[in-house]
C-alpha cells in the first residue's frame, strides 16, 4: 500500500479504484431487481419508488452523508446492529464507505438498466415463456443478454460516479490512510497543506485513469452494439 | 385447456376461457379436434388473439388450466416473428428444445422441412420477415408442444412472401400430427390450410365444425357475405397439354382447371367462390363455360337485399352459388330441384 510515484503515495488511488469496483459489483447485483421491477410494474407506487431511487442525484452529498453518518454510526439503526454483529463500527471503515457509495451511486446504476429493460419487447419475453423458459430463466437467458448495453452503461456510470465522490466519503469515512483515504480526499488534503506538487500529480493520475476507464468501457460498449 | 399433457391421446381439446377487459368480454367453451388444423376465423377485434393468449396462459383470465405458461407445452407463433436477437438461428431453435421434456419432432427434419439449412449461423437481425417466421415456426415445432397456436403468421408478409411461406405450412399440415389453431381473417388461408373451423364474433364462438360443413352453411353471416364459397377435395386425373388444362375428378364429376398440376398427388383442395357459380334449369349448350355440373338444390337462403345463396349437392360434395333474389323467385328454386351449375372459376389451393 505504500508504493509511490514521485512524491505521491499510490494507496489512495488504489483504494478509490477498489471502492469503485466493489460498489459497481454490489450496485449491479442489487440494482438489477430494482430496475426490473421499475420497468415492469403497473403499480401506482412506481413514481414514489422512482423518486426515492433518484434522490441522491438531487441531494447535496453533505445531506446524504449526514443521514448516512447517523444511520451507520455506532448508535444508528444499521450501525448498532453492525457493531453487535462484528464488534467494529461501520463509520470510518471501508465497508461503511461501500454502503455509502452504493446509496450515493444507486440512481446511476438503476436508470440505464431500467431504460434497457423498458425497451425490451414484451412479446419476445412471452415467446421465451411459451418456449418453455420460466420467468427467471427467461430473465437471465433473454432479458439480460438483450439489455447488455444497459448493464455496461450502469457499470460505467457507477464506477465513474463512485470514483468522483467526495462529500459523502468525507462525512462517513473520514480520512484514514489505507482504510478510507480515497484519492479525492487525499487531493483535498494536499491542497489544504499547500502541497500543490503532490496535488498536481495525483490529480493528473486521476484524470488519466478516469479517462482511460471511460474510454475502455465506451469502446467495449461500441463493440457490443455492433454485434 | 383441460390438460394439454393428455390431449394427444384424447380425441378433443377443450377450450374454456373467460376474460373481461373494459367493455370486451371473452367467453369461450368449445371443443376442437385434437388433430389437424383448426382455423379461428373472425374480424379484427372479435377476440381471436385474446383467445389464443388465454389458451397460452399469457392473459390473467379465468381458465381451467392454472399452470404457468412455460409448463403448458403450448407453442405460440406470433404475428411478428419474435426471435432472440442475441442468438444465432441455430441457438434460437435450440432454445425450446433444451427446455422440452420430450422430443417428438426430429430437429433435422424440421430444419429441412422449413428450408433453414443455410440460415443456421445467421443472427435474426439479418433475416427477412418471412425467413424469421420460418425460424420461429421451426423453434416452436422443436419445443415439442402438445398444441401449436399461430396468430396470423402471414399477416406481416406481402403477397409474394405469403405465397412463399404457404407451402411450408401445407407440409406441416400434411406431415405433423401435432394439433394447431390457426388464426386468420383470410378465408383463402383458412380454406387452404384448415380442417376444422371456429368462428368468433364479439368474444363468443358463433360456429364450430368441420371445414366443408361450415363453408356449406347458409346461416352464418360471416361466411355468407363476400367470403361465401366451397372447398372440394379432388384428384388430379389428367393433364391436357393441347389446351393446358388439368382435369380433376371429385365425387360429383369432373372439373377442368387451367394450368398443369401434379397428377401424382392423391388429392388437392379446390376452392369455388359462390359468386363464380351460376345456375341453369336446363343443360346449357353452346356456352363458353367449361365446367357444367348437374346438381340438386339443397337450400336457398336470402343473403342480403339483392342476393341469395343456394346450396347445391353434387355427389357427396356441397357447392354454394350466389344468385340474385330476383332469379331465385323467377326460377322458383326450392329444395330437391335439379339444376345445372355453371362454374366459372376454380382455384387450386394446394
Amino acid at each position: 500500500m505504500d508504493a509511490t510515484v514521485g512524491m505521491v503515495s499510490l494507496a489512495p488511488l488504489l483504494l478509490s479504484a477498489q471502492l469503485a469496483a466493489v460498489t459497481t459489483v454490489v450496485l449491479i447485483v442489487i440494482g438489477t431487481p430494482i430496475a426490473w421491477w421499475l420497468s415492469q410494474t403497473p403499480s401506482r407506487w412506481k413514481p414514489v419508488a422512482q423518486a426515492i431511487v433518484a434522490m441522491p442525484i438531487v441531494l447535496p452529498p453533505t445531506v446524504l452523508g449526514f443521514y448516512l453518518l447517523i444511520l451507520l454510526g455506532p448508535h444508528g439503526a444499521i450501525g448498532s446492529w453492525w457493531v453487535e454483529l462484528t464488534g467494529s463500527a461501520l463509520t470510518f471503515s471501508f465497508t461503511g464507505l461501500v454502503i455509502a457509495s452504493c446509496v450515493y451511486s444507486l440512481p446511476f446504476a438503476v436508470q440505464p438498466m431500467q431504460s434497457a429493460f423498458e425497451s425490451l419487447s414484451r412479446q419476445t419475453l412471452e415467446f421465451a415463456w411459451t418456449q418453455g423458459a420460466s420467468k427467471l430463466d427467461a430473465f437471465f437467458s433473454v432479458a439480460v443478454p438483450m439489455s447488455i448495453r444497459g448493464f455496461i452503461g450502469a457499470a460505467v456510470l457507477s464506477f465513474a460516479h463512485t470514483l468522483g465522490e467526495f462529500g459523502v466519503v468525507l462525512m462517513v469515512g473520514g480520512n484514514i490512510p489505507g482504510e478510507t483515504r480515497v484519492v479525492s480526499i487525499a487531493i483535498y488534503d494536499h491542497v489544504e497543506t499547500l502541497a500543490y506538487g503532490a496535488a498536481h500529480q495525483m490529480s493528473l493520475l486521476l484524470l488519466g485513469f478516469a479517462f482511460l476507464v471511460l474510454l475502455g468501457m465506451f469502446v467495449i460498449n461500441k463493440r457490443w452494439s455492433m454485434r | 385447456m383441460t390438460n394439454s399433457e393428455h390431449t394427444a391421446a384424447d380425441s378433443v381439446i377443450s377450450l374454456k376461457h373467460e376474460l373481461r377487459r373494459g367493455d370486451f368480454e371473452l367467453k369461450v367453451d368449445v371443443q376442437i379436434p385434437a388433430k389437424g388444423i383448426t382455423g379461428l376465423f373472425g374480424e379484427s377485434g372479435s377476440g381471436k388473439t385474446t383467445l389464443l393468449r388465454c389458451i397460452a396462459g399469457l392473459e390473467p383470465g379465468l381458465s381451467a388450466d392454472s399452470r404457468p405458461v412455460h409448463k403448458r407445452r403450448i407453442g405460440y407463433v406470433f404475428q411478428e416473428p419474435q426471435l432472440f436477437p442475441h442468438l444465432t438461428v441455430q441457438k434460437n431453435i435450440e432454445f425450446g428444445t433444451r427446455r422440452a421434456s420430450k422430443q417428438t419432432v426430429n430437429p433435422r427434419r424440421a430444419i429441412e422441412m422449413l428450408g433453414l439449412g443455410d440460415l443456421l449461423d445467421r443472427k435474426p437481425g439479418g433475416l427477412s420477415v418471412g425467413e424469421a417466421q420460418r425460424v420461429a415456426i421451426a423453434a416452436v415445432l422443436l419445443r415439442s408442444p402438445a398444441l401449436i397456436l399461430m396468430d396470423e403468421p402471414l399477416a406481416s408478409l406481402d403477397q409474394r412472401r405469403k405465397e412463399e411461406l404457404l407451402p411450408y405450412l401445407d407440409r406441416l399440415h400434411d406431415e405433423l400430427s401435432v394439433p394447431m389453431i390457426y388464426v386468420s381473417h383470410s378465408i383463402d388461408e383458412v380454406s387452404r390450410l384448415c380442417d376444422h373451423l371456429l368462428l368468433i364474433d364479439g368474444g363468443k364462438i358463433v360456429g364450430s365444425g368441420e371445414l366443408h360443413e361450415m363453408l356449406a352453411r347458409l346461416d352464418l353471416p360471416m361466411l355468407s357475405g363476400p367470403n361465401a364459397g366451397s372447398v372440394i377435395e379432388a384428384t388430379p386425373a389428367h393433364y391436357d397439354s393441347d389446351y393446358d388444362l388439368t382435369q380433376f375428378g371429385f365425387s360429383g364429376g369432373e372439373l377442368f382447371v387451367p394450368g398443369q398440376y401434379d397428377t401424382n398427388a392423391d388429392f388437392v383442395r379446390l376452392r369455388i367462390s359462390a359468386s363464380d357459380v351460376s345456375l341453369c334449369l336446363t343443360r346449357p349448350e353452346k356456352t363458353t363455360i367449361l365446367n357444367i355440373l348437374p346438381a340438386k338444390v339443397d337450400e336457398v337462403e336470402d343473403a342480403g337485399p339483392s342476393s341469395a345463396l343456394v346450396r347445391l349437392v353434387i355427389g357427396s360434395d356441397k357447392l354454394l352459388a350466389r344468385i340474385t333474389r330476383r332469379s331465385a323467385t323467377r326460377l322458383d328454386l326450392k329444395k330437391g330441384d335439379s339444376v345445372f351449375a355453371q362454374v366459372k372459376s376454380v382455384t387450386v389451393k394446394r
